[in-house]
Parts: C-alpha cells; sequence; structure tokens
C-alpha cells in the first residue's frame, strides 16, 4: 500500500505539472491569452501619442538608455483619437521632470518599439497618473519611404547632381 | 516473381509495416476496454512520465540555455537581440521540445517498455496469461500505450516552460537583453496555433515512439539477444521515425 501511495503522488505531480505547464503556453504566450499580471510597485504616468506604431505591453520605458519602467497598458483615446500608453516607472526613479519628453523608438534595425524619455528642465517631478505632455509618435518606415520617393518622383527624377542644384536654388529663393 | 525475392530486404520491410499497423489495430481495439482499469494506466503514466521528468527538465534547460547563446550571438549581428524572445519561444515550442522531448522518451521510456515486455515474452509471462484467459494486449501493451501517449504533451510542456526560462537565464540574466521586451516581443509574435503545433506534434510523437515500443517488446524473440536486439531497434527506428513525421508535420502546419 505503501509503495502505491508514491506512486500515485509522484503520477500526480507530474500530471500537475503536465497541466500547469500547458496552461502557461495556451494563456501567457499568445498575444490574445488571458495575462496573470503582477502587480509590481512605482508610479504611473500617461503620455498621448498620435501613432505608437506595434508598441507592445511589457515594452522597456528608458531614460539615456537605461531601463528605467515599462510599458503597462495602452488604450485608446475615441475624444482625440489617440493612443493613450500609460507607463509604469520604477520607484527609484522619482526625480523625473514634469515637461520631459518621451518619444517612442525602435531597438535596432528590426527590434521592436519602446518608449525613449528624455529629461526636460522644470524643477517640479512627475508623480503617480501625472502626464507627459510633449511626445513624438512611432516613425513608421513605410510612410517614410513614401514620402522619400513622394518628393523624389515630384522632382521628375534626374540625376543627382540636378537635384542638387534644384535643392540649392530652392534653398536661395526661400531667402 | 514474389517468391524470388521471398526472404528479400524489401519484402522484410514491408512485412514489418504490415505487422505494426495490424499490432496497431488490435492494440486501438483494447485501448477502450483498457480504461476500465485506469490503475495500470496510472501505473504507466507513472513509469514512462513521472520517472522521466528529471532528464526532461534537465535536457529542457540546457537546449534552452543554448537557443539563448546561440540566439543571442546570431541576433546581435543584427542589432536586435530582443528578438531572442521569439526566436526561443518559436523555436522550442514547433521544434526542439516535441523533438529532442520524442528522442529522449524513446531513450530512456521506450526501452524500458520494450526490454519489459520482451522479458515478459522470454520468460512465457504473456503465454501464461492467454491460458488463463487473460489477453495480454489488453492487460499488458494497451496500458503501456497509453501511458506513453498521455505522458508525452506533458512532458513536452515541461520541457518547453524550462526550455523558455533557460533562454532567459541566458539573455537575460547574463546577457543583459531588457526582460519586458524579451518577453513583450515574445508575446507579440506567438499564436495559439504555434502551441497548437507543438501539442499536435507531441501526441503524434507519443503514439508512434510508443507504439514502436511496445510492438517490439511484444513480437521480440524470446531470448536474451532478441530482447537486446528489440530494444536496439525501439531507439532507431523511434528516432528516425519521429524525425521523418516532423517533417511531414511541419509542412502539414506550414
Amino acid at each position: 500500500m505503501r509503495a502505491n501511495r508514491t506512486l500515485e503522488i509522484g503520477t500526480g505531480l507530474f500530471v500537475l505539472l503536465g497541466f500547469a505547464a500547458l496552461l502557461f503556453l495556451t494563456t501567457q504566450l499568445p498575444a490574445n491569452g488571458l495575462k496573470l499580471r503582477t502587480a509590481k510597485s512605482g508610479y504611473h504616468v500617461e503620455a498621448e501619442f498620435d501613432n505608437i506604431g506595434d508598441l507592445k505591453v511589457g515594452a522597456p520605458v528608458t531614460m539615456a538608455g537605461v531601463h528605467v519602467g515599462e510599458v503597462a497598458g495602452i488604450r485608446f483615446d475615441s475624444r482625440d483619437y489617440k493612443a493613450v500608453v500609460s507607463l509604469r516607472i520604477d520607484p527609484q526613479y522619482n526625480q523625473i521632470p514634469e515637461d520631459s519628453f518621451a518619444s517612442i523608438e525602435t531597438q535596432g534595425l528590426l527590434g521592436g518599439k519602446y518608449i525613449g524619455v528624455s529629461p526636460g528642465g522644470l524643477d517640479s517631478y512627475l508623480k503617480e497618473g501625472g502626464r507627459i505632455e510633449q511626445t513624438q509618435s512611432a516613425i513608421v518606415l513605410e510612410s517614410l519611404i513614401n514620402k522619400f520617393f513622394a518628393s523624389y518622383s515630384s522632382k521628375g527624377g534626374g540625376d543627382s547632381q540636378s537635384q542638387a542644384a534644384d535643392k540649392q536654388t530652392k534653398v536661395e529663393s526661400k531667402k | 516473381m514474389i517468391a524470388s525475392v521471398g526472404n528479400g530486404f524489401i519484402l522484410e520491410g514491408v512485412r514489418q509495416l504490415g505487422s505494426v499497423a495490424i499490432f496497431f489495430v488490435r492494440l486501438l481495439g483494447e485501448c477502450v476496454p483498457a480504461l476500465r482499469r485506469p490503475r495500470l494506466i496510472v501505473h504507466q503514466i507513472y513509469n514512462s512520465g513521472a520517472r522521466s521528468l528529471i532528464i526532461i527538465m534537465l535536457s529542457g534547460l540546457f537546449v534552452g540555455m543554448v537557443l539563448g547563446l546561440q540566439g543571442y550571438d546570431l541576433l546581435q549581428r543584427f542589432g536586435s537581440v530582443e528578438a531572442l524572445g521569439t526566436a526561443a519561444a518559436l523555436g522550442l515550442l514547433k521544434e526542439l521540445a516535441p523533438v529532442v522531448t520524442a528522442l529522449l522518451f524513446a531513450g530512456r521510456a521506450g526501452t524500458a517498455l520494450t526490454s519489459e515486455i520482451g522479458l515478459m515474452r522470454a520468460t512465457d509471462q504473456l503465454t501464461a496469461m492467454e491460458i488463463m484467459a487473460v489477453d495480454p494486449l489488453r492487460y499488458v501493451a494497451a496500458p503501456r500505450f497509453l501511458g506513453g501517449v498521455l505522458a508525452m504533451p506533458l512532458l513536452v510542456a515541461i520541457f518547453s516552460v524550462i526550455g523558455l526560462y533557460g533562454a532567459q537565464l541566458i539573455g537575460v540574466e547574463l546577457m543583459g537583453i531588457d526582460k519586458g521586451a524579451f518577453w513583450s516581443q515574445m508575446q507579440g509574435s506567438v499564436a495559439l496555433r504555434n502551441v497548437t503545433e507543438g501539442v499536435v506534434k507531441s501526441v503524434v510523437f507519443g503514439i508512434a515512439c510508443s507504439l514502436i515500443a511496445v510492438h517490439e517488446g511484444y513480437h521480440a524473440a524470446p531470448t536474451a539477444e532478441g530482447v537486446a536486439l528489440a530494444t536496439t531497434r525501439t531507439v532507431v527506428a523511434s528516432s528516425v521515425i519521429t524525425l521523418l513525421l516532423d517533417y511531414v508535420l511541419t509542412a502539414a502546419f506550414l
């Protein structure tokens, strides 16, 4: 009977572990799955963006390249048609000026988006529920390329030298 | 014409295939009655699953760590090390976890099944059961087969999760990738479909490996040498079939 008991406990543990792993894979990994987020310490600030690109919840927030927090939530403001991003900043970084500037940047060539914060000059600091007013949207590569080609084709092609000359005359005429 | 290649290599292969197929159908027929004795199946889940746990977890950890190291080395050339989470998750879920687990399963549990049943055959235990009007297929083969089939998906899931944490250990703790970026990029690009692919693969591999192990044991020559030979054949056949089925399933899921 004793040996039977250990066998059943062992099997039970194995099955439990297996289903826990399956549950983790199906709910935690896919983006549309349920998320069990542990509440982390720190304070939350909000920032509005015209376009957040493919910024995702959990993406890092950095200042001068140093990780200071993460994106805690993203929602759509249906009145202003803007994306409102909630940032959770680690508690030790409590001296971020209120007029700081948040921009969405890209990690490396193919990397994901993250939020870079550049400090402002005010003496008052961001607090829980605060708001970063100055923001810059994500740069969408396709629209950038489109703009480039649009400006290129509007000049009717031509070789680079004549284009450079063209630019020069434009600048001069502006003056 | 057939007589001329009577004992030929090809005919022997075809005979083997037919023998496995017939055995599989008979085994499936016995699986439902075998379910009425859940204690036997639980015992086999313990033997094939719970006792393979340590080797699966250890291998998963190291496979994940290697994936983290290799992936980091490759991705840093393109300046997108944060994609390591995606690479590790997709690599583990879709390929590495099912295949490596199946290979380890063949070596750890498959050989045990084959030699156990083979020894039963060699010591006439199976014949004795038949004489007592106890169907050895129902009470020996079917519970072992079902135990293996049920244990495999759970082992693969455990392997995947441990592997992911192994990759995180290397990528985040050692190489300094941002933890949030590692997980958010992974969650952004892994779909439920990828998880399903891994589960389907693990079920198919579980059926294939358990079937081969039980079949080889059941049909082993009743000598010491026969059991040894059958055990070897289990590992070789399981490994080759796993890799072959892996290609077919991958192609089917693309």
